[in-house]
Parts: structure tokens; C-alpha cells; sequence
């Protein structure tokens, strides 16, 4: 098994807590992960990727040019990765900061979620990330709900652990419009 | 064994002195490696230790000196600027046999240059950058876990050979995450130092010093550092293999370059090439009978680095007259993609 993904956007929109809850659910599972986060420049507003891989194997290289997924929650990540998504990858797109005709591939496995919406539904315009990750989540075998739900205690920090119920219903609901997409 | 953790390069490392019983740490920030003073800075002062903001990198590699020639274990870090301030002292402590653990998370250069990763001052650490005939134990990881095993290595062997020892780490590896066991997989060697200075209360004075003036003094002392760094070759080189068996032909690379190596090799297997791949962990000292002997079986080789081409020549010096090398380097910050490496096995491989 080997799955590896890129997630873009800019800072504050918590693509790292995303990022990070995939790497320790997928560890608590016995797989091995590279985090490869961006690094110097962090700061709100600015560009945020990461390079996420998760295999059952040894993992040689933490990057990777030709991702099986792709998370792009604005319109410049999406352009810069959108070329080098693989052939029947998965690209899930915030379709609240980036219109459907920036979307140029037809080979690609397309899943479109009004993450800020979405989020803002549920309570909290933050919560635009964990319905984006129940996306991914829809979208991937080597996870499920349950692995999300027994490590985010662990990832989210202590002050914010009062939001956990809300960011674990967000999962939720990405997961159903990853089903329905 | 205890639970395995998402690290960080730079934590694993900064944890992992801390276990080795660092407890003195001096330096000055720079970027790609201040997650290390910042750890410290939290957590050496919980076990006791002490941790400095030095005023400059000249003064942190004089603090370690100075702590180390009392006999505690001590450490700083620092990347390309920095380190290159501190060669003096590094070169000094060498002289004196002052044992000491120098870290740079490497970021490119010269000059400021920038903070993408690299592996720029492989000869810098491998082959002096200091002044005078002394050489550096030099360890490379190539992920989490070595980050923090080959820091307690770095201690142990420093300590055991009265020696600096440095580690270097491309940026990359510095700022990337895994999953890390962060405890020690054997218990960690002490050594006694009589040699150190600890006041002379009972027994007389004795001094650590780098200067020799006496007729043929500091010939003998060069002898007998030479003799040491003989018999670190000797009993403390480690290297990985991986698909060497049948491989037809073998990629040399470290750290970073050597991970993403790893990746390229799959992919060509899959295609049935024989490829395979060579990591030296320590640099110096260098696998060089190791390497020869791959070489006598496996005749193409690429050596892959992120740089012009520093850990060639060790390469090219260690094998058969007969190997042919070639060189594929990204400097400045490039990172090769496992299908760029990919094709450049391939091209050697035509050769």
C-alpha cells in the first residue's frame, strides 16, 4: 500500500491540523508516514503545503511530483499542483475560493466542496479544514472515521479541545458529501 | 519499546541529546534549525541542564569547549553562516582532544545564500574547514530516527575518541516529520574522563591544550592523532545497503538523496532494472572498503548529491580502477524528484 498527497492553501486555514491528523491516525495504524510540511516564511496568510505519504512499506521519498491526491483549498495551490496530479488521482477543491473552470483535468477523480459554507453551517467558519479532511477520508481506504476520532484528542491542542464535538461533526459531513459527489 | 511519536527531524535530534545526557547546549539562531534551541531552551532546564543564547557562534563553540574540557557532555548547533564562525574553535578542540557534539542542519550557500536544503558543507565537515591536519567525526541521517539515534552515536563516539563530532542534516530532514521511537535502543555509553578538568582538588594539575612548541612535539601529537582516526576507521564506520544483491548498478548517496534514491530504485525495479543503493551513514569515517568491495562485482555507479559533487571524490577513491562513475548533483536548494533520479540511473546505466 502506498498513498501520497499534497495539501495547499495559506496559512491559517489549517491544512497542517489536517495534514498532522492524517500522519498520526495513519501511524496508530501501524503504517509509516513523511510529513513534509513548507518551512521559513509560516505565517497567516502566507503559503502553506504539505507532502503527506503514507505506505505499509519502508518510505524512501518525502516528496513527490506526481501525487495521488490532491487537497487545494485556493486557486493558487490548485494551479500549481493541478499539472502534476496522477492520471485518475483524487483533487479535492474548496469551491468557495475557487471557481469549477479553474478545474482543467478530465482524468482526474473531481470531488467539489463548499468548504467555508459547509463549515459555516456547522458553527464555525475554522471548520472549513476538518470537512475538507471527512472528504479525504470518503475518499481513502486506508483511514476511516473511527481513526480520526481516536487521535484527535492527541493532535488538537489542549485549549481548543472544548471544539472537538464540531470539528468531528465537520468530518462528518465531508465524509457525506464525498459519498454523494 | 515505547509508542512511536510524529517528530520532527530537529526534535528527535534536540530529544535526543537530551538522552544522551547533554546538558549544556550554546548557540545562536538560525534558520533551518532553531526548533533545536527552541526544544532545549524548554526542556534542558527540566533534567538540570543549562541552556545559553550565546552572543555569536564564535562564543557558542568556545562555551562548548569550555564545558566539555570539564567533562560534561555539551553541544551546539547551527547551520552554514554559523558553522563556518565556529571552525576555528572546532579545529582547536580537535587539537586539544576536547570531546563536543556540532550540529548544522545544512541550508545552502555561499555566503548567506538561502534556507532550502542542501548538502553544501559535506567538505566542510568531512575534510576540515578548520585549519591544521585534524579531522571531524562526521555522522549523516537520513530520517527521523537516525536523527535522534545518531545524535547519542555522536555523543558516545566523541566522548570514546576524544574527539568533536559533527552531524549534518540537509534542511529537509531537519523539517520533515515521521513517526520516531524516542527512546534509546541500548543503554547509552558513559566513559570516564580522567583527563578532564575538574580542579585538581587531590591529585595534580593537568592541562587541554592545542599548542606545541617543544622540537618535534607537535609532530608526535599529529602522529598520534592520525593513529586515532586510523582506528575510528577501523571499528566505527556504519553504512546501508539497499537491493545491492543483484543489483547492476549502484546509486552512493546520503541523507536526503539518498531517501528519494530509494523511491527511483523502486520504481525501476518494478521495470526490472537492477538497481540498487549504497548510504554512507558516517562520513568520516568513510565506508571506503565497503564501497570497494561493492565495486568488484557492481561496475556502474552514480553518485547523487544535493551539491556539485563533494562526496565524489571519497567515492571515486574508494572503489575498483575499473568502476565507472557517474555524478548526477542539484545544488542551491534543488531537490531531485525519484523520476529525475530515475532517468539519471537509467542514462548511467547506457553508459
Amino acid at each position: 500500500m502506498y498513498y501520497d498527497m499534497i495539501m495547499t492553501g495559506f496559512g491559517g486555514q489549517g491544512i497542517q491540523m489536517i495534514s498532522q491528523l492524517v500522519a498520526v491516525a495513519s501511524i496508530r495504524k501501524g503504517l509509516n508516514i513523511t510529513y513534509l510540511p513548507s518551512y521559513g516564511v509560516e505565517k497567516r496568510g502566507g503559503r502553506t503545503n504539505v507532502t503527506v505519504v503514507v505506505s505499509d512499506e519502508d518510505i524512501g521519498s518525502p516528496i513527490t511530483n506526481m501525487p495521488c491526491a490532491l487537497i487545494a483549498m485556493d486557486r493558487i495551490g490548485l494551479d500549481f499542483y493541478q499539472p502534476v496530479l496522477k492520471s485518475a488521482g483524487v483533487l479535492i477543491y474548496n469551491s468557495n475560493l475557487i471557481p469549477p473552470d479553474a478545474i482543467e483535468r478530465n482524468d482526474i477523480d473531481i470531488v467539489k466542496v463548499n468548504c467555508n459554507d459547509e463549515a459555516v453551517a456547522i458553527g464555525n467558519a475554522k471548520l472549513a479544514n476538518m470537512v475538507t479532511l471527512g472528504t479525504l477520508i470518503g475518499r481513502i481506504d486506508f483511514l476511516k472515521y473511527e481513526d480520526i476520532e481516536n487521535i484527535i484528542e492527541e493532535v488538537i491542542p489542549e485549549h481548543h479541545r472544548k471544539t472537538i464535538p464540531d470539528n468531528l461533526k465537520a468530518v462528518k459531513r465531508g465524509m457525506e458529501i464525498s459519498k454523494n459527489n | 519499546m515505547s509508542e512511536k511519536k510524529l517528530t520532527k527531524g530537529n526534535i528527535a535530534l534536540a530529544e535526543g541529546a537530551i538522552q544522551a545526557g547533554c546538558r549544556f547546549y550554546f548557540g545562536y539562531p538560525i534558520t533551518p534549525q532553531n526548533d533545536i534551541p527552541e526544544y532545549l531552551a524548554m526542556n534542558l532546564p527540566k533534567v538540570g541542564g543549562t541552556f545559553v543564547p550565546a552572543e555569536s557562534e564564535i562564543a557558542s563553540i568556545n562555551m562548548v569547549m569550555g564545558a566539555s574540557a570539564s567533562g560534561v557532555r555539551a553541544m551546539t548547533s547551527s547551520s552554514g553562516p554559523g558553522i563556518s564562525l565556529m571552525q576555528e574553535g572546532i579545529s582547536y578542540m580537535a587539537g586539544s582532544e576536547i570531546p563536543g557534539v556540532i550540529v548544522n542542519i545544512m541550508r545552502c550557500g555561499p555566503g548567506l545564500g538561502g534556507i532550502d536544503p542542501t548538502q553544501g558543507d559535506y567538505s566542510q565537515a568531512v575534510h576540515g574547514g578548520g585549519h591544521g591536519d585534524y579531522r571531524n567525526i562526521v555522522l549523516a541521517p537520513a530520517s527521523v530516527q537516525e536523527m535522534f539515534d545518531l545524535t547519542i552515536k555522536a555523543f558516545e563516539l566523541s566522548d570514546k575518541y576524544r574527539n568533536p563530532s559533527m552531524i549534518i542534516a540537509d534542511a529537509m530532514i531537519g523539517q520533515f516529520q515521521e513517526a520516531c521511537r524516542l527512546e534509546p535502543d541500548h543503554t547509552v555509553e558513559v566513559f570516564e574522563k580522567p583527563w578532564s578538568l575538574t580542579g585538581a582538588q587531590g591529585r595534580s594539575p593537568q592541562i587541554l591544550k592545542s599548542l606545541f612548541l617543544g622540537p618535534g612535539e607537535q609532530e608526535t601529537h599529529n602522529r598520534d592523532l592520525q593513529k586515532k582516526y586510523r582506528e575510528i576507521e577501523e571499528k566505527e564506520t556504519i553504512a546501508e545497503s539497499f537491493m545491492l544483491d543483484d543489483a547492476e548498478i549502484m546509486v552512493v548517496a546520503f541523507g536526503t538523496p539518498s531517501r528519494i534514491s530509494k523511491t527511483a530504485i523502486r520504481y525501476l525495479r518494478e521495470d526490472g532494472v537492477k538497481a540498487g543503493l549504497f548510504r554512507p551513514v558516517t562520513l568520516f569515517p568513510f565506508p571506503q572498503s565497503e564501497l570497494h568491495d561493492y565495486s568488484d562485482k557492481i561496475k556502474k555507479i552514480l553518485v547523487v548529491e544535493m551539491n556539485t559533487g563533494q562526496m565524489l571524490n571519497d567515492v571515486k577513491v574508494s572503489l575498483c580502477k575499473d568502476a565507472e562513475v557517474s555524478f548526477y548533483g542539484r545544488p542551491g536548494g534543488g531537490i531531485p524528484y525519484p523520476n529525475e533520479i530515475a532517468e539519471e540511473i537509467l542514462k548511467a546505466l547506457k553508459k
